[in-house]
């Protein structure tokens, strides 16, 4: 694969996973994971449900820990430095690793406009010069909103409907000007209409962005995702390992591993 | 499997190396929390430490063995028997406590009953609002109105049981009269109206807690309303209901002013009728406190405050840990 | 038990079976209307008995020197309430809400002890704290409305820590890390997220801890004492409000103070209600339930 150097405007990071182990309160959620994540791709993970894709994504950007119980072994490297070193700050972390969450998470107490810029201004990234609307609505069209938005950025964050909510939480994460987008099944709990424009936008972004999606939706990952990583465990409760990766139309079209072609073509999960 | 010994958890390192600000607010909200727990233990150190020369010229004991209050006859030195006997305000703290409990349960457990499971839905809101409100009203407001309004309207009442039960034999002390008005039974009355709305808002939470299936497979069995309530909320509520009266319990022992205005403050020994005049431990110290002049007034006033404390807390930590396991159950 | 009874029998009872039911309906129901009569009796009381005094002369004057004068009213009680309820407020609120934001957002061993004897606080008897605070400042210093004050803020800040957490409880944890995945650090998601999410219920709480401060009278006789004489505004020195006022003169037995107090009562009754009714609208219109 060749590396594309980065261009000015972004900088899209790559990220190693390496022997990761994660665990809650002692009890590994996922084992063993090594994963390479190229830059300006989109790296879908699937497996079935409790294989502990979720909790993967979330070590990517050290959220998992924010969970009372929480620990991590092993590296996770943000372009070679480790996230979980001694030296490193893991709020700088978050700051260069976005996220999307399932459920929309517009800030109740915000206006649209409000919400697009909390990262940076709760973050203290602002200077007083700083051009907020501008910074708002680079963001907004960024993640395509903005011309459904531009006449009600006073209005609350929760007002909007939840396709555009979660377009919004995606403008939002992008308005700090990460280099890595997670994105933890953005579409959940979104209709098809909803669904197809994430996706297109999912599209667009990773021109410039790194992208890992989560989801369970198999159509989905063959639609957005450049690579795939297959995640199960071999019974419910024990951790989930990473089962295989690979450019996205090898793995749907001819899976290494029989489990992979077992949950493709839906005999498990 | 927890991480290897020696190995911190990355968690831990990634805390310890939080920007300057995290780690401000963090011991700043940490300190607040541990508040808490040096107000509870302060509170314990200065009363035991206020009350110490009482204890100390008199001994602990000396106080539960007396029911003579008599800061009167307290000098200054010298060895002499304990003037402060208080076991007559333990007495009477337990007695209208009792009173208010076997009052307050029964309505309380109705209340509830009728406002979770059986008022029509549109009922249910307000009417809990208004029982809810009783809360609301000042100790020192029943204790006004209990003078002036409860008073006159439980005479008869009380005049009617002095005559007739306080010859009865063997009860017949209970009841002896005269009935004046202040008394345990009027404290007893105003503590019950008073901790009706705790005990009700708890076991309200409890009832709510039996799950819908349950229900609904008793009404599914051909039981009435009453009988769903029989088979299914009031089995699974028992303890529930327990703790919630021992919480209620708890309140009621601390209750001081409207008791105060009620209940006579007579402290010179026992009044074992429940129609006669008496004190409670909270009673004597809200009436006696500012005025207390005496050798070892004040100090053996902060005695009665200090086993007031210890009783207090052993109800209430019970109560709540009766509420609280059946919670965890019903969970 | 229904389920043991065969079904001819089960029909047999029923006229009875419905009976019962019917009765225990109209018991539980006429219980209930009871509890309320009793609430309706003791606000009608007291609106009565207020209604006869209470007027401006009542909120803008202090009472007669001796206590059988008719007129005057309780217009530095009133004031010495709003002071000390007012510091006692100031108080209990920032370290009601820090401890609750403690044990809600950081937990561990001495979150889980302070939920607990937080618990265990709210069921201290409010005389008992007044004889602590006694003890720690009124026999170094003197009696004092900020004594009073003292007594009152750890009367409230229970109070304050139990309602908090409860509505920390229901802010999703998923603004808490929308926020935190932002590069937001701890400490200002909650102060810009959480706390804004969850400030109709903590208002709720507070007002209610303040209606309830609003009409403690045992821990004020051991701390701010009272003065019925004049009007003191400076909370140094000893202090009378509403409700010592209330107390020291309806025991009296002197009709001109009992129909002072009685309007007293009534003062304290209205503001009481409103704080506790607004209370209950302000937590209604929660932006937590929203965000759920």
């Amino acid at each position: 694969m060749s590396h594309v150097p980065p261009t000015p405007d972004a900088a899209a990071a790559r990220i190693d996973v390496v022997n990761l182990t994660a665990r809650y309160h002692g009890r590994p959620a996922v084992a063993d994971v090594d994963l390479a994540i190229e830059p300006r791709q989109v790296t879908a993970l699937i497996g079935p449900s409790g294989c502990g894709k979720s909790t993967l994504l979330r070590c990517m950007n050290g959220l998992h820990l924010t969970v009372p119980g929480a620990s991590v072994t092993g590296q996770v490297l943000l372009d070679d430095a480790d996230i979980y070193a001694k030296d490193s700050n893991p709020v700088e972390i978050r700051h260069r690793v976005g996220m999307v969450f399932q459920r929309p998470t517009p800030f109740p107490t915000m206006s649209v406009r409000d919400n697009v810029l909390a990262g940076l201004q709760l973050g203290r990234r602002l200077g007083r010069g700083a051009p907020h609307d501008e910074i708002a609505e680079r963001a907004l069209t960024k993640a395509g909103l903005w011309h459904e938005v531009k006449d009600r950025l006073k209005a609350p964050g929760a007002s909007l409907s939840g396709g555009q909510q979660q377009r919004l939480c995606i403008a939002r994460a992008l308005a700090v000007e990460p280099e890595v987008l997670l994105m933890d099944e953005p579409c959940a709990h979104l209709d098809p209409i909803s669904t197809l424009t994430i996706e297109d936008l999912i599209r667009e972004i990773k021109e410039t962005y790194t992208v890992v999606i989560v989801t369970h939706n198999m159509q989905q990952a063959a639609r957005v995702a450049d690579t795939t990583a297959f995640l199960t465990m071999s019974a419910v409760g024990d951790p989930g390992r990473l089962v295989e990766v690979g450019p996205t139309e090898r793995i749907f079209s001819s899976p290494r591993r029989q489990t992979t072609e077992d949950y493709i073509s839906g005999k498990i999960g | 499997m927890n991480p290897l010994p020696g190995s911190p958890t990355p968690w831990r390192r990634v805390r310890a190396r939080r920007g300057g600000t995290d780690t401000v607010f963090r011991y700043a909200v940490r300190s607040a929390a541990a508040m808490v727990i040096v107000v509870l233990v302060a509170t314990a150190v200065f009363l035991v430490q206020q009350a110490w020369p009482a204890l100390h010229q008199y001994g602990i004991l000396s106080y539960l063995g007396s029911d003579r209050w008599a800061p009167s006859e307290a000098t200054a030195t010298g060895r002499h028997p304990n003037p402060y006997g208080i076991a007559q305000f333990v007495y009477g703290t337990a007695v209208t406590s009792l009173i208010a409990m076997v009052l307050a349960v029964p309505v309380a457990v109705a209340v509830s009953l009728y406002l979770t499971e059986i008022a029509p839905g549109w009922l249910r809101r307000p009417l809990s609002g208004l029982v809810d409100l009783l809360a609301a009203i000042p100790s020192v407001v029943y204790g006004f109105w209990g003078i002036f309004a409860l008073i006159p309207a439980v005479r008869p009442a009380g005049v009617w049981l002095s005559r007739t039960l306080g010859t009865a034999p063997v009860i017949g002390p209970l009841f002896a009269g005269p009935f004046f008005g202040v008394s345990y039974l009027v404290a007893g009355l105003v503590l019950a109206i008073m901790i009706l709305p705790i005990i009700t808002a708890i076991c309200r939470e409890v009832f709510a807690t039996v799950p819908t299936a349950d229900k609904e497979s008793a009404l599914a069995l051909g039981a009435t309303r009453w009988e769903m309530v029989r088979m299914a909320v009031l089995p699974r509520s028992r303890s529930g209901i327990t703790g919630a009266a021992v919480l209620g319990l708890g309140r009621a022992v601390g209750e001081t002013i409207a008791v105060t205005m009620v209940i006579g403050n007579n402290v010179l020994s026992i009044t074992t009728s429940i129609l006669g005049p008496g004190s409670t431990m909270s009673s004597v110290i809200a009436n006696e406190f500012t005025e207390s002049t005496e050798p070892f007034h004040l100090q053996s006033l902060m005695v009665v405050g200090a086993w007031l404390l210890v009783i207090a807390l052993v109800v209430n930590t019970v109560g709540k840990l009766i509420v609280r396991r059946t919670g965890e159950d019903i969970a | 038990m229904a389920a043991s009874t065969s079904a001819s029998a089960a029909h047999r009872g029923l006229p009875r079976r419905m009976a019962v039911n019917a009765v225990m309906t109209v018991v539980l129901g006429l219980v209930t209307v009871g509890v309320v009569a009793l609430l309706l009796w003791i606000l009608a009381y007291v609106a009565r008995q207020g209604l006869k005094y209470l007027g401006p002369m009542f909120l803008t004057q202090t009472p007669p020197g001796d206590p059988s004068q008719a007129g005057g009213g309780f217009a530095n009680g009133i004031v010495g309430s709003v002071v000390i309820v007012g510091i006692a407020t100031a108080l209990s609120v920032p370290i009601g809400i820090a401890a609750a934001v403690h044990m809600v957002e950081y937990r561990g061993r001495l979150a889980r002890a302070c939920g607990f004897l937080t618990d265990v606080l709210i069921g201290l008897p409010s005389i008992v704290t007044g004889a602590f605070v006694y003890a720690l400042w009124v026999a170094h210093f003197g009696f004092s409305g900020l004594a009073g004050a003292v007594a009152l803020g750890l009367i409230m800040l229970p109070l304050i820590i139990r309602a908090t957490a409860e509505v920390l409880r229901l802010v999703p944890v998923e603004l808490r890390e929308a926020s935190l995945a932002l590069g937001v650090s701890r400490a200002r998601t909650i102060m810009a997220i959480v706390l804004p999410t969850a400030r109709s219920g903590i208002t709720t709480g507070v007002m209610l801890a303040v209606a309830r401060a609003m009409g403690e009278t045992a821990p004020l006789l051991l701390t701010a004492l009272g003065n019925d004489l004049f009007l003191e505004a400076n909370p140094a020195r000893r202090m009378s409000t509403l409700s010592l006022q209330i107390f020291s003169n309806a025991i009296t037995g002197f009709a001109t103070a009992q129909a002072r107090a009685w309007a007293g009562t009534l003062t304290l009754i209205v503001i009481v209600l409103v704080l506790s009714v607004g209370a209950r609208l302000v937590g209604r219109r929660g932006i937590v339930r929203s965000a759920r």
